[in-house]
């Protein structure tokens, strides 16, 4: 039996008293790719943003490999949208990446040798190797989203977490990400990833998460990704267009 | 240290503050907390003031405490506005900064009433700093400040870098974003108060941002910005205090603060102003200097291998240019040996045609670039192709090629373009402008 990567349990999250997320209940075996996939303003950020402890929650828990957040961050890694920061800060591509090993060094030491060659090989592995001593802002959208993700590298985890990382990058960037998500796939990891195209889910991700503020759905995509799941999720904002399209596709050999 | 005589003793006591204020500065900058520092400084006036009520005596260390300890109570009284209302944060620095800096003024009002005793001159200096009133016990004490806060920022790099760039991500981390969040907010607390006697409650806000606002246009890197902000602010100490020795200190050394920041803004390079209008009037330059030898290739392409005469009429009227802009392109294109000109006829010297084929063949083979990778309407090209190939780098536009012919899609016509002007005599075979999607 494989394990069980990630876990959520009763979990109602608010903001300003108002429920963001209500009674989530999942579970996401390893080695899996899981898109998290629902309308805007479904939960999906805060989903990932109450896995990894950044909002609180008004009830239930989350595990990682069975424990706390708190006692397995370690085994985690997190791209924030890329929206979230300010990329004319006075930091070079490599000072970036070298964050990820930031939660590794513990208190008031410095990044060594040792973090230095992992952050190389993070930079190689989405490469923009060349790009390494660039400041962040005279990157494009599709570069700035590669050094989130040689970040999260950097932080070598089992679990990772990605909040649209699709969003507004170039197709070659979009075909990178997901030649090394499948790279991670094939190591043993496990990753979700929040994701706005309903087209490309089922050619991307092999388990996925439906959210509209409940659970819709959580499992294969084969079993859980269906027309009649999606009609939950989206209501009546699904439009004509992409159940033609949706249609289409079922009828089409995978 | 008694040896010192008095403007030794401001030139060392403003160079301490400007250094510390510097690279405390740079994080409240770069965090989006500027105005933080302006309201410590305003909301310290009461403190200071109910201190000497307390106190009775103007010891620098008590009214230091005290000032410190309005700014906090100031502090959490916006976190709690921003936290409880719908206040946003700039309102409520506004709301909380001019409330504490009124009780201060009334507090300071009452102070100067016969009735309250002490030793009360130099209290209201507060308002705009006086250097000229340190002590030497007042030097040890901003000496102190400046050796533990430096410290802590040399201990704490690497985390007030994570938290200042990506809170989120470091709190995922498990590092305590609101701890060091509040560790950035008490150096620069500390800092504005031991600053308020030198330049004042008004301009300690200047002290905190110009460095740092200075630094980030020479540097792209933390560690050296904090170094800078932190030179810029002995500079302006030590010029300051020095150049404006008949005039209130403070205010000469925020002045000499932005006399800085202002030859940075023009005149550091990338970022400075000098700089952008340089680079974008030369890439404006090479762009019409491009278009305008293109223009000529195109507009001759039918007859090569001759080499046309066109009249300038037609130049004219085959593109929009500024007015006298053609003038001004051909003299240069005469000057460069790029083309002749007789009787506003002109025509395209070997080296022109040369120059004017590979510029020909870079656009083409970026417009097929766009039109098959991106999917851009074909009528659409031309202009972005024109905005675009000026930027290429010379390495992409190799790959670029190499992809195309790879995929058998390099147009026959941009293979042909002559490649050396001695090849055109006798003239090469004749290039036809294919349109890929034709």
């Amino acid at each position: 039996m494989t394990k069980i990567a990630f876990e959520i349990h009763d979990m109602t999250v608010a903001y300003y008293r108002r429920p963001v997320l209500w009674d989530i209940d999942l579970t996401v075996p390893e080695g899996k790719l899981v898109g998290i996939v629902g309308p805007n303003g479904a939960g999906k950020t805060t989903l990932i943003k109450a896995a990894l402890g950044l909002v609180s929650l008004a009830s239930g828990k989350v595990e990682i490999y069975g424990k706390s957040y708190a006692e397995q961050r370690r085994l985690v890694g997190y791209v924030p949208q890329r929206e979230s920061v300010d990329w004319d800060f006075p930091v070079t591509v490599r000072d970036v990446v070298l964050m990820g090993t930031y939660g590794r060094l513990g208190w008031f030491r410095r990044p060594g040798r040792a973090e230095r060659q992992i952050a190389e090989r993070c930079l190689e592995q989405v490469d923009i190797h060349s790009l390494a001593n660039r400041q962040i802002r005279q990157l494009s959208g599709g570069q700035q989203q590669r050094v989130f993700l040689a970040r999260a590298l950097a932080q070598q985890a089992q679990l990772y977490f990605l909040d649209e990382p699709f969003a507004g990058v170039d197709a070659a960037t979009e075909g990178a990400i997901i030649e090394l998500l499948h790279t991670l796939r094939s190591g043993g990891k496990t990753v979700l990833v929040v994701h706005h195209d309903l087209q490309t889910v089922r050619e991307y991700f092999d388990y996925v998460i439906l959210l509209n503020m409940r659970l819709i759905a959580c499992g294969d995509i084969e079993s859980t990704f269906t027309n009649e799941n999606l009609h939950k999720t989206y209501g009546g904002r699904l439009t004509l267009l992409d159940e033609a399209a949706e249609a289409m596709r079922k009828q089409e050999p995978l | 240290m008694d040896g010192l005589s008095l403007s030794e003793k401001v030139m060392i006591g403003t160079a301490l503050l400007g250094g510390m204020s510097g690279v405390v500065g740079s994080f409240a900058v770069l965090r989006g907390r500027s105005l933080v520092g302006d309201m410590l400084a305003h909301a310290a006036l009461p403190g200071v003031c109910l201190a000497f009520l307390l106190m009775g005596t103007r010891n620098l260390l008590g009214l230091s405490l005290g000032a410190l300890a309005s700014g906090l109570v100031a502090i959490a009284a916006v976190t709690v506005i921003v936290r409880w209302t719908r206040t946003k944060e700039d309102a409520a620095i506004g709301i909380v900064l001019s409330t504490f800096f009124g009780a201060g003024v009334v507090l300071l009002s009452v102070i100067q009433k016969p009735s309250v005793g002490g030793n009360k001159a130099g209290l209201n200096l507060y308002l705009f700093g006086e250097p000229a009133n340190m002590l030497t016990g007042d030097l040890f004490l901003l000496a102190g400040v400046a050796v533990v806060v430096l410290l802590t920022v040399a201990m704490l790099f690497k985390e007030f870098q994570l938290v200042c760039f990506d809170t989120d991500f470091a709190q995922s981390q498990g590092w305590p974003t609101l701890g060091l969040d509040l560790a950035m907010m008490a150096a620069l607390a500390v800092v504005t108060v031991v600053g308020l006697p030198i330049v004042g409650v008004i301009l300690m806000a200047a002290m905190i941002i110009l460095p740092a606002a200075t630094a980030r246009f020479w540097t792209n890197r933390l560690h050296i910005l904090l170094l800078l902000a932190g030179a810029l602010g002995v500079a302006a100490g030590l010029l300051g205090s020095h150049l404006g020795r008949n005039f209130p200190a403070g205010a000469s050394i925020v002045l000499t603060a932005t006399a800085l920041f202002v030859v940075s803004l023009l005149f550091a390079p990338q970022r400075g102003v000098v700089a952008r209008v340089v680079a974008e009037w030369r890439l404006r330059r090479r762009i019409s200097r491009e278009h305008l030898l293109r223009s000529l290739y195109e507009l001759g392409e039918p007859r090569l291998p001759l080499v046309a005469e066109l009249r300038v009429e037609q130049l004219r009227t085959y593109r929009y240019w500024k007015p006298k802009l053609l003038e001004r392109l051909l003299q240069w294109a005469v000057a460069g040996e790029l083309v002749k000109v007789a009787e506003n006829q002109v025509q395209l010297t070997p080296l022109g045609l040369r120059r004017a084929a590979e510029l020909t063949r870079t656009h083409r083979l970026w417009e097929t670039y766009l039109m098959q990778q991106a999917n851009i309407a074909a009528d659409h090209v031309d202009r972005d192709a024109d905005e675009t190939e000026h930027l290429l780098p010379a390495a992409v536009l190799l790959e670029l090629e190499q992809q195309l012919e790879e995929a058998g899609r390099l147009p026959r016509a941009i293979a042909d373009v002559p490649q050396s002007p001695h090849e055109l005599e006798p003239p090469p075979p004749k290039p036809k402008r294919k349109k890929p999607q034709s």
